[in-house]
C-alpha cells in the first residue's frame, strides 16, 4: 500500500464555530493506481489534498487521524522529513495553471531549484534535466522555453510546468487538485492525455481531484465519491458509472451531459444546494437532498458498509443494485 | 523599442562619457597624474578611476558596435522580463532620466573629487587676502571667511554628504527588509512580537533619537550612516511585512510550501524577490532623506564637524554670513535641494516603472 489514510478530520476554527473540512475520512492508494476524488465544490476535497502534504494554513488544523506513507506517518514526522517529501515522494498540481510559479522567475530556475533540492543534482545537470522534462511534459523548443517567465505562457502551457515541477522529484504519487478545472476543453484533453503518459512513463500513482464526471471517467481505476467532509461511495470507475448507489452519486452522474442524450432533454440536477459545513443537517448529510431518504436517515448517521469486494456505500437505502439503473434520476 | 538617434543610446553615452573623461585628463593632467606619488589612497583611486574609464568607454563602444552588427544580422528575440519591461518604462520617462544623471554626474563627481577640486578644502592660506571672495572663474563658487575654496569643498563634501546617504539608505532597507520579511513570514506570535517593537520605535520622534544618540558617540562617517540607518528601517520593515503577507497567500507560496522548499529559500527567493520593487521606491526615496538628515545634523552642529566639509556644515556655517556673502550657504543648499529632489523624482521613476498594473496596461 501508497499511501493509507486513516479516520483523517481537518476542521476550521471560525469565529463563526468549528468547520468540519474533512470529517472521517479513510482511503488506500496503491502503487501506480489512479483514484479519483469527486464531489461538488466545497465538500473537502482539496482540503484532503493539502491535508496529505500537511499543508492545511491557520485556522484549519489536522485533528485527527494517521496518513501513511509507505507505513510511515506524515502527520507525526518532523518538519525536515515532511518537506523532503512534499516535491519528493509526492507532488502536488494546483487548480490554476501555474499557481506554483514564481512571476519573478524563469521556469527554467523554478525547475532548476527544485531539482538541486529533492535530487541534489549539480546546476548543469539540473539544467539539462530541467530541458528534458520540460520538452517531456509536450513544451515545444524546450530549451528555448527553458528562459521564459510565467506570463509569456498560456494556461496550458503553465499547467505543464506545474506537471514537470511536481514530478521533477520523482514522487511516488501526483497529487492533482483539479488540474483541468481552469483550462478549455481541448486543452483539458491534452492535459489528461499528458497525466496517463507521465504515469505510464514514471508509474507513479495519482490521486485526482475533480468536480468532473467526465475527467474522471477518462482516466480514473477507482473513484471516491465526497460530500459534506466523508466519502460517501467508493467502487472502482467501471462499477461507479454503471452501478452507482449512493443517491448523491446518482444525482452527479444524472447531472452529467453525454453523448447520446437526446436533444432538448433536460439535465437533471440534484435539487438544493451543498449545505453550509458550519451548520450541517443531522444524520445523514445528504437527507435534506435525497429522493429516497426517510425518517431513519434524519437521525442517523450512515457509516461505508461493504456492499460488494472493492465497492462501499454510505447510505441506509443502498442496496446491492446490478446494472441498468444509471439513467435512473 | 530600438533607439532612433545615432549611432545607439549606450553608444552615446559611451562616447559623451569619454568626452568628459578626456577634457578632465587634459584639464587636470598634472594632478592626476601626481596623485600616484602621493601617498592618498582616495587620489590614487581617483586617478586610477579617470586613467582606467577612456579605455573602458571605448572597450564598450566597440563591444557595442560588434553586438549591433551580430545584431543586424541574427536579430535576437526582444528582451521581455518583467525587469525589462519595466526599464523600458523608467527610460521613457524623462524626468527619472534626468534625475538618474544629476545623481550619476554628482556620485562623479564625489568619486573623482582629488582631481576636479582645485584646491584643499580645509587648507587655509593667506586668510585675509582670499576671504569673503564672491564666484569668479578662480573660485566658481566664492570663499568663506576662513580663505576656503568653496567649489573644492562643495565637491569634497559631496563625498561626505552622499556616501553616507548611501550606504545609512543600504543599512536601512538591509535591516528593514529582513526584518519585516521574517514578522511578515512567521506571523503570529513572532510577527506580534516584532511589530509592537516597531510601534514603540515609530512612536518615537526619530529626529530626536538620532540627536541623542549623535550625542552619545563620537560622531564620525560611520558612525553617523549607523545611527541614521538605524533609525529609519521601521517603515521598511512595515511595508515590507504588508507586502509578505499578502504575497504569503498567493498560490504560488503555497506551490514553494507544497514543493519542499525550506522557509529560509521561501523567504529569500520567492518572498523578497516579489517584493522588493516597493523596497526599491523607498530605498531611492529614502537616499534623499538620508542626505538632508546628515545636513540637519551637521547644520545643528553635531554631524560632520568642521573642518571636515559636507554640505549640513557648510550652510550651517554660511548662515551667519548670509547677508555679507550670500555664495556661502547658496550653494550648498542648492546641491542639496537639487539632489533630493533628483532621489525622490528616480523614486517616483521607478514606483510608475515597477507598478505591475500599469506594466500590463502597456505591455501585455
Amino acid at each position: 500500500m501508497l499511501l493509507h489514510v486513516e479516520d483523517l478530520a481537518t476542521h476550521f476554527f471560525l469565529d463563526e464555530g468549528v468547520l468540519r473540512a474533512v470529517d472521517g475520512v479513510s482511503f488506500d492508494i496503491r502503487e501506480a493506481e489512479t483514484v479519483a476524488l469527486v464531489g461538488e465544490s466545497g465538500c473537502g476535497k482539496t482540503i484532503v489534498a493539502l491535508s496529505i502534504l500537511k499543508l492545511v494554513q491557520w485556522p484549519g488544523r489536522i485533528v485527527r487521524g494517521r496518513i501513511l506513507l509507505d507505513g510511515e506517518d506524515l502527520i507525526a514526522v518532523s518538519t525536515e522529513r515532511l518537506r523532503q517529501a512534499r516535491g519528493g515522494e509526492v507532488g502536488l498540481i494546483f487548480q490554476e495553471p501555474g499557481a506554483s510559479l514564481n512571476p519573478v522567475f524563469t521556469i527554467g530556475a523554478q525547475l532548476v531549484e527544485v531539482l538541486r533540492l529533492h535530487r541534489g543534482l549539480t546546476r548543469g545537470e539540473a539544467r539539462r534535466e530541467a530541458v528534458r522534462l520540460l520538452d517531456d511534459v509536450g513544451i515545444p523548443d524546450a530549451n528555448k522555453r527553458f528562459n521564459s517567465y510565467p506570463f509569456e505562457l498560456s494556461g496550458g502551457m503553465r499547467q505543464r510546468v506545474a506537471i514537470a515541477l511536481a514530478v521533477s522529484g520523482r514522487p511516488k504519487l501526483l497529487i492533482a487538485d483539479e488540474p483541468t478545472t481552469a483550462l478549455d476543453v481541448t486543452v483539458q484533453a491534452e492535459i489528461l492525455k499528458l497525466l496517463r503518459h507521465i504515469q505510464s512513463e514514471y508509474g507513479m500513482a495519482i490521486l485526482i481531484i475533480s468536480h468532473d464526471i467526465g475527467v474522471v471517467a477518462s482516466i480514473a481505476e477507482r473513484v471516491l465519491v465526497m460530500y459534506t467532509g466523508r466519502i460517501v461511495e467508493e467502487a472502482p470507475a467501471r462499477t461507479l458509472f454503471r452501478a452507482p448507489v449512493h443517491p448523491y452519486t446518482r444525482g452527479l452522474l444524472a447531472a452529467t451531459p453525454r453523448l447520446g442524450t437526446g436533444r432538448g432533454t433536460p439535465l437533471a440536477g440534484i435539487p438544493g444546494t451543498v449545505p453550509d459545513l458550519l451548520a450541517l443537517p443531522e444524520g445523514c448529510t445528504f437527507h435534506p437532498r435525497c429522493p429516497i431518504g426517510d425518517h431513519g436517515c434524519i437521525t442517523d448517521v450512515p457509516v461505508l458498509i461493504e456492499l460488494a469486494p472493492n465497492h462501499r456505500c454510505a447510505c441506509y437505502k443502498a442496496v446491492p443494485v446490478t446494472a441498468d439503473v444509471e439513467r435512473e434520476p | 523599442m530600438a533607439a532612433s538617434g545615432w549611432p545607439d543610446r549606450r553608444a552615446a553615452h559611451a562616447l559623451a562619457f569619454a568626452a568628459a573623461m578626456v577634457l578632465l585628463l587634459t584639464w587636470r593632467h598634472e594632478r592626476v597624474f601626481a596623485a600616484f606619488a602621493t601617498p592618498h589612497v582616495d587620489r590614487w583611486a581617483a586617478s586610477l578611476f579617470v586613467l582606467l574609464a577612456l579605455p573602458a568607454s571605448v572597450a564598450l563602444l566597440i563591444y557595442d558596435a560588434r553586438r549591433r552588427r551580430n545584431q543586424q544580422a541574427r536579430p535576437a528575440a526582444q528582451g521581455r522580463s518583467l525587469l525589462q519591461l519595466a526599464w523600458r518604462r523608467f527610460t521613457a520617462n524623462r524626468l527619472a532620466i534626468a534625475a538618474v544623471y544629476v545623481i550619476a554626474v554628482f556620485y562623479l563627481v564625489a568619486l573623482m573629487a582629488p582631481i576636479i577640486a582645485g584646491y584643499d578644502p580645509s587648507a587655509l592660506e593667506d586668510v585675509l587676502a582670499t576671504r569673503y571672495q564672491p564666484p569668479s572663474w578662480a573660485h566658481p563658487f566664492g570663499t568663506d571667511e576662513f580663505g576656503r575654496d568653496l567649489f573644492s569643498r562643495a565637491v569634497y563634501g559631496a563625498r561626505v554628504s552622499l556616501s553616507i546617504g548611501l550606504l545609512a539608505m543600504l543599512v536601512a532597507v538591509f535591516v528593514g527588509t529582513l526584518y519585516g520579511a521574517i514578522a511578515g513570514y512567521f506571523s503570529g506570535l513572532v510577527d506580534n512580537a516584532l511589530m509592537r517593537l516597531v510601534d514603540v520605535l515609530i512612536a518615537f520622534p526619530t529626529f530626536f533619537l538620532m540627536l541623542m544618540l549623535v550625542g552619545m558617540f563620537e560622531a564620525g562617517i560611520v558612525v553617523l550612516v549607523f545611527i541614521l540607518g538605524l533609525t529609519s528601517w521601521t517603515s521598511t520593515a512595515r511595508f515590507v511585512r504588508g507586502e509578505i503577507l499578502s504575497l504569503k497567500e498567493r498560490e504560488f507560496i503555497e506551490g514553494a510550501r507544497a514543493i519542499g522548499l525550506p522557509a529560509h529559500l521561501i523567504i529569500a527567493r520567492h518572498l523578497i524577490p516579489n517584493a522588493i520593487a516597493p523596497v526599491l521606491v523607498s530605498a531611492a526615496f529614502m537616499v534623499g532623506g538620508m542626505i538632508g538628515a546628515e545636513a540637519g545634523l551637521s547644520f545643528l552642529g553635531i554631524g560632520i564637524r568642521p573642518p571636515t566639509p559636507s554640505w549640513g556644515n557648510m550652510i550651517s556655517a554660511g548662515q551667519d554670513a548670509l547677508f555679507v556673502a550670500w555664495w556661502i550657504a547658496f550653494f550648498p543648499g542648492c546641491l542639496l535641494a537639487l539632489t533630493i529632489t533628483a532621489f525622490s523624482l528616480l523614486s517616483d521613476g521607478l514606483r510608475d516603472a515597477l507598478d505591475p498594473k500599469t506594466l500590463m496596461r502597456k505591455y501585455l
